[in-house]
């Protein structure tokens, strides 16, 4: 097996232990996984950032915004936010290498089991492409790290075409109208899966989409916190 | 043909596009030829446009566009996607014409008459259409000098001519160099994250991955710095090199140390070469000296700065130099810098260290030719290609297996390139000797010899 990112073979050492009870083999080489940070400490129980309050200013912002019921139930985020982990994202959701997603597939498992591990029925809704989006990046980003998960997968979310949330300011993305259309409703929990929380504004437009048509819990599950 | 449209050829013929980047609305279709993008072997399977066979290089993608699950290659994703879902392309068309120059050299200096012979022997060469030659000139000899007449010939002649280098410094270090030459003639510079990404001018400057892009485009193929890494490394970049030429072409090749393969083909006289023993200026090559140090691992472990460096630093012969450190790995550049600032003895102001990826990389370097960094600490990617005036060099554990013969000479070829400051120092800090060190020591005194120099 050679590494995701950098290609060096990776070596699994032999010992009495390994032998008897084999690992995982790895995806990414030990060198390279040290770049992948992840969220410790104390963190903002709504939106998972690093922060001493337990509920961060933003989303007291967001929990007013919604007439003082936030639309997500909250956050959780297994990664998170520097150079190395954009460069990773660049190069998997933007030039399209599909398989490097495989590098996070051990660590958003493990953490689903630590956060939501005792829910019981609930299904992961990944945030969608828009078609046109999808057409040109042939997967959706989503979508592949939501089939990391052990519980059934629904795609009840459709998207319209707009612009890349990446290249807009933060005032234009919390403003901007909500581009998701719901096909089905959906009577259970639902967790929603993407890449990236970093304003929120997507996750929220989503979720408020599934809470109207009478989802009781919305939470969402982002590989990293921007 | 209209102006514009020519001016559209020049940009997509001589191209490998992928689907999406084929100009459908401007060229028709049938004058594109279409090829499978990966074929698959028995054993292997190979990407048509990067020449990749590593089969970790291949991944598998359940493609939402063609709704089957099919390979794309992963070595060249970084240049857009090569699905296996979606052919190649290449211009078939009628091939667009070249100008032909009538004197476009607008430089007017003067060739030694060591450069003055290659010279005349490349212009030769590209008169009579050879296959290949080669010019193998020591460090500082002035290679790009040599160049300019038989890139004017090829020019006068209407012929296409690419400049290719393994590394993006030099490529940024060529482009103003060559442009000042022939200032009427269009020139385009291409490496990753360039501003120019057209590639439609008459002269390419390119590195060597940038012609993943082309197919059979160039009359003239000129590869500078042949032995540089990563182009004996990789396969990729050969492969790219040769499907860039046109069938009829002549490659030239600049080195100054060049690689066994080259040496036998040299030595069973298989490949035309020139040989250029002395530097423009007619000085001898600085010859390294070897310094052992027995607690160099050690010291290097911790990121201390190195005794026996600091010892030498002491005697130095002329202070007024500047100071470039090779260092084997970014990890130690980026630790040594700050033990160095924290030691008072250091009688330098400035100092900063430079590596592949370092953000500020072109911004450090130019610093670095102004005099605003008086000590820079780097890895091998300054080992060639690029020219200061006054430096003295160390090699910090010069026996590490980075600094082979040929990084070596480089390396050591980087003092005492300007006719101001002829000499410098050139010092291999090592806790034993290698065959790198000996071998690379051995060469140049060599050079000085066939250089006529005792």
């Amino acid at each position: 097996m050679n590494c995701l990112w950098c290609d060096e073979e990776i070596m699994l050492e032999v010992s009495w232990t390994s032998l008897v009870n084999p690992t995982k083999p790895k995806q990414i080489c030990e060198s390279c996984e040290k770049g992948l940070v992840e969220l410790k400490g104390s963190r903002c129980e709504r939106c998972s950032r690093v922060s001493s309050s337990t509920i961060c200013e933003d989303c007291q912002w967001w929990e007013n915004y919604h007439h003082g019921k936030d639309v997500i139930d909250f956050n959780y985020s297994v990664f998170s936010y520097n150079h190395f982990i954009q460069e990773i994202i660049a190069k998997w959701k933007y030039r399209g290498d599909y398989e490097l997603g495989f590098v996070f597939r051990e660590a958003f498992a493990d953490h689903f089991h630590e956060k939501f591990g005792n829910m019981t029925d609930v299904v992961a809704v990944p945030i969608p492409l828009s078609k046109d989006r999808l057409e040109e990046r042939c997967f959706n980003q989503a979508t592949m790290l939501a089939s990391f998960l052990p519980v059934p997968t629904v795609e009840v979310l459709s998207r319209v075409h707009g612009e890349k949330q990446s290249k807009k300011k933060r005032r234009e993305r919390i403003s901007s109208k909500n581009p998701f259309i719901l096909s089905q409703k959906l009577n259970k929990a639902v967790l929603l899966v993407d890449d990236i929380y970093t304003t929120g504004t997507t996750l929220r437009h989503a979720a408020s989409v599934l809470k109207e048509a009478g989802c009781p819990k919305v939470y969402t599950y982002t590989l990293i916190r921007g | 043909m209209v102006n514009n449209d020519l001016l559209v050829l020049h940009r997509y013929a001589g191209k490998l596009l992928l689907q999406k980047e084929v100009p459908f609305a401007v060229i028709p279709q049938n004058d594109f030829t279409k090829i499978p993008s990966i074929k698959r072997n028995l054993l292997y399977n190979q990407c048509q446009r990067c020449g990749n066979q590593k089969s970790s290089l291949f991944g598998v993608i359940p493609c939402a566009s063609c709704s089957k699950t099919h390979l794309y290659c992963r070595n060249c994703v970084a240049m857009g996607r090569v699905m296996e879902c979606e052919s190649l392309y290449y211009y078939a068309g009628i091939a667009p014409d070249w100008t032909s120059y009538e004197s476009p050299l607008t430089w007017n200096g003067e060739l030694t008459p060591y450069q003055k012979e290659a010279s005349h022997q490349l212009v030769q060469a590209i008169q009579e259409s050879w296959k290949e030659f080669l010019i193998w000139a020591v460090c500082g000899a002035g290679k790009t000098e040599m160049l300019f007449q038989g890139i004017e010939l090829g020019l006068k002649l209407g012929k296409r001519i690419c400049i290719a280098t393994p590394r993006a410094d030099v490529v940024r270090e060529l482009k103003p160099r060559i442009q000042q030459a022939f200032q009427d003639v269009p020139i385009q510079a291409l490496y990753g994250g360039s501003e120019e990404k057209e590639g439609s001018s008459q002269i390419i400057i390119a590195t060597t991955h940038q012609l993943l892009r082309f197919y059979k485009s160039f009359d003239i193929m000129i590869i500078d710095e042949i032995d540089a890494f990563p182009y004996h490394k990789d396969a990729t970049l050969p492969f790219a090199v040769n499907r860039a030429k046109k069938t009829n072409s002549t490659t030239i090749y600049l080195t100054a140390t060049p690689r066994k393969e080259h040496r036998l083909q040299i030595a069973l006289k298989q490949l035309a070469h020139t040989y250029v023993p002395v530097r423009y200026h007619g000085k001898p090559l600085p010859v390294p000296q070897l310094k052992m140090s027995f607690s160099l691992k050690k010291e290097l472990k911790w990121y201390n700065v190195p005794k026996a460096f600091l010892q030498w630093l002491r005697n130095r012969d002329n202070d007024k130099r500047q100071l470039l450190i090779f260092v084997p790995s970014i990890l130690l550049a980026e630790n040594i810098v700050s033990s160095l600032k924290k030691d008072s003895t250091i009688p330098f102001q400035v100092i900063d260290s430079v590596h592949s990826e370092d953000e500020q990389r072109m911004d450090k370097i130019e610093k670095f030719r102004r005099r605003e960094i008086d000590l820079l600490v780097t890895t091998t990617i300054l080992e060639r290609g690029v020219t200061f005036p006054s430096v003295d060099v160390v090699v910090l554990d010069a026996g590490h297996s980075v600094f082979d013969e040929a990084a070596l000479i480089q390396i050591a070829g980087r003092a005492g390139r300007s006719a101001d400051d002829p000499t410098g120092e050139v010092i291999f800090l090592h806790d034993g000797k290698t065959d790198a060190m000996v071998k690379a020591i051995h060469s140049i005194k060599l050079m000085n010899k066939k250089g006529g120099f005792k």
